[in-house]
């Protein structure tokens, strides 16, 4: 399990979070929500063992992530960073393989049957053949959650813990993909007991489908529990600077809405 | 995005069927070999095809068929065979140097390997070394300490960036100490100068060749199995780290495996350009940038490409001969402003 005590985080020594201190559960999905600047992707990179925290404990299965060599780390850690990008042309299925190549033992067989399992699950089969450079920026998104599915999935046996780790995978997805991406994550949080941290700017999307909310603010965790616990109105003040009101979802009212402005 | 209980699919390819790259590459053999009984039976003397295979098997029978062989054997075969190590060796370095710099740009010359390799050759020949024989250790001394200044100063400066500047301004140290050189050197060093700046297969023996194509290939097929790191670096930096590929050692061991085949060739054949840009380049168009189907076709392309332009340099002025160098930048240049001008990178 991936365990963050009392983390401080941030680049060239300059602190941008302190004091974070939060478990990824297996088969959760754990939201990260705050203001522009609020520290979420220099949060993601730390945890993801890209830089290393200033201050604070940070444990993979009880060793220090940063002890970790990167190629068993990218046996249990899988991440979407935001924006990717390619400096030469490669076909869709050979960048959705790339996430299989910390697992040299699948066999070519193996290989196609989780290749055709992940594109399948992030609507990506219909471009299989195609380059990924003449695909639209939506479409690029899903080759690459293919991908970082295709790492996650790779090899696991049940009971393994495996960490998923996505920074605004919503953010080039139109309405109905937005959902898919999401009902997938969730779904193959609970069936596979991936652990997941995503980061999102749609406050609604995130009480929709994650299990407990982490929300940044003023260099620190502003809150931290599940959606209807932490999306409260002072809360969400404090955190984006701008009057909310939480309504009953009118489609399921155990579910909150949220309305700005 | 289906539930994720969705039954797995089969993808097309079926296990039998080959993939295009292996079919490729099993043509570009095919020319290739072709191409170097072709090239090795034509020059200043003229030897029949059809008796090529009597001549590399057989004894001669006749002083006409002695002379052919002693030219096959102890000329044209080296030289062939510099040919196709030097040219497998400078694509095959060019499309690893281009993937790591994520750059189409990018060749072995942009971080310091062949123009320290050329101030090496050409500082030996101005401070007077005695033979020609000291050209070849200096070249590949110049173009190690390059690469290594460029390597040790690029690596403090974060990303590729760092890297690709210092080799910018180690490229500019060693042309103005090159052109130092230039000024200080009397004619008949000009002469050797110009010879080695523009590269050339002459030199080519069976005893020089012994140390370099087993070193170049070996170290060649120790490239080649970095093709998934080079792919997940096509991805970016961070998603490469994020592969399991840890960025400080990838790119030493790249760095490294090219200067140690570089340097060699450079020492060997003097500076020849294009190739390395050039021929990755056209195989990137024709078969993508999967690296596992790129790197193999690549080195392939290129020992075609470089044997053709050697058999155009003997052929296109018999007697007398081009230097090679100069006939891969006449192909190669032009070639290279028809894709920029035909497609944008």
């Amino acid at each position: 399990m991936l365990v963050a005590e009392q983390l401080s985080c941030g680049r060239n020594g300059r602190a941008v979070l302190e004091g974070v201190s939060l478990q990824l559960l297996p088969g959760e999905v754990l939201g990260v929500l705050g203001a522009n600047g609020a520290g979420k992707s220099t949060l993601l990179a730390t945890l993801a063992g890209e830089i290393a925290p200033l201050a604070g404990q940070l444990h993979l299965a009880a060793k220090p992530l940063l002890h970790i060599a990167a190629e068993t780390l990218a046996r249990s850690r899988t991440v979407l960073p935001q924006s990717p990008s390619l400096s030469f042309d490669l076909g869709v299925r050979e960048i959705v393989a790339a996430g299989a190549y910390p697992f040299p033992e699948l066999s070519p067989r193996e290989l196609e049957t989780l290749l055709a399992r992940t594109l399948a699950l992030a609507d990506a089969t219909a471009f299989t053949a195609r380059r990924y450079l003449a695909l639209s920026g939506g479409e690029q998104q899903r080759v690459q959650f293919a991908r970082v599915l295709t790492q996650a999935l790779a090899g696991k046996v049940v009971g393994e813990y495996r960490v998923l780790m996505l920074d605004e995978p919503t953010a080039n997805l139109d309405p109905r993909h937005q959902l898919l991406l999401l009902r997938t994550v969730s779904a193959l949080a609970k069936s596979e007991g991936l652990a997941v941290l995503v980061v999102l700017h749609d406050v609604n999307l995130a009480a929709q489908w994650c299990d407990r909310l982490l929300l940044l603010a003023d260099g620190g965790v502003a809150a931290l529990g599940s959606p209807d616990e932490v999306l409260i109105p002072p809360v969400l003040q404090a955190v984006y600077g701008v009057a909310a009101t939480v309504l009953p979802h009118p489609a399921s009212a155990a579910r909150r809405l949220v309305l700005f402005g | 995005m289906s539930s994720p209980t969705t039954p797995a699919l089969t993808i097309a390819s079926s296990p039998l069927q080959l993939p295009r790259g292996l079919i490729v590459l099993l043509a570009l053999l095919a020319v290739l070999i072709l191409l170097v009984l072709v090239s090795s039976a034509s020059g200043a003397v003229r030897i029949p095809f059809a008796e090529l295979p009597r001549l590399l098997f057989g004894t001669p029978t006749s002083d006409e068929e002695l002379l052919w062989r002693n030219v096959l054997l102890e000329v044209r075969l080296p030289r062939v065979a510099l040919a196709v190590v030097a040219g497998a060796g400078l694509t095959l370095t060019g499309a690893a140097i281009q993937a790591l710099f994520r750059n189409p740009l990018a060749e072995p010359g942009l971080i310091g390997i062949s123009s320290g390799g050329a101030l090496g050759a050409v500082a030996a020949i101005v401070l007077g070394a005695p033979a020609m024989i000291w050209l070849a250790p200096a070249a590949f001394l110049g173009s190690v300490v390059a690469t290594s200044l460029c390597y040790h100063i690029g690596k403090r400066q974060q990303g590729v960036g760092g890297l690709l500047l210092t080799g910018v301004a180690i490229n500019v140290v060693c042309g103005s100490l090159i052109g130092l050189f230039t000024y200080l050197a009397d004619d008949n060093q000009l002469r050797s100068l110009t010879f080695w700046n523009m590269g050339s297969l002459a030199g080519a023996t069976w005893s020089s060749l012994a140390f370099l194509a087993p070193w170049t290939l070996g170290l060649c097929l120790l490239l080649l199995r970095q093709w998934r790191a080079l792919n997940a670096l096509l991805l970016g930096e961070r998603e490469a780290q994020h592969l399991g590929f840890a960025m400080k050692p990838v790119r030493r061991k790249l760095v490294l495996l090219v200067a140690l085949i570089v340097g060699p060739l450079v020492a060997a054949t003097g500076v020849i350009g294009f190739v390395g840009l050039v021929v990755p380049h056209l195989v990137r168009l024709t078969l993508g940038a999967d690296h596992r189907w790129l790197l193999p076709n690549a080195m392939v392309a290129g020992a075609i490409a470089l044997t053709l332009a050697d058999w155009l340099a003997r052929v296109a002025v018999i007697p007398a001969e081009l230097p090679i160098g100069i006939v891969t930048s006449l192909i190669g240049g032009p070639f290279f402003l028809w894709l920029l001008a035909r497609r944008a990178f």
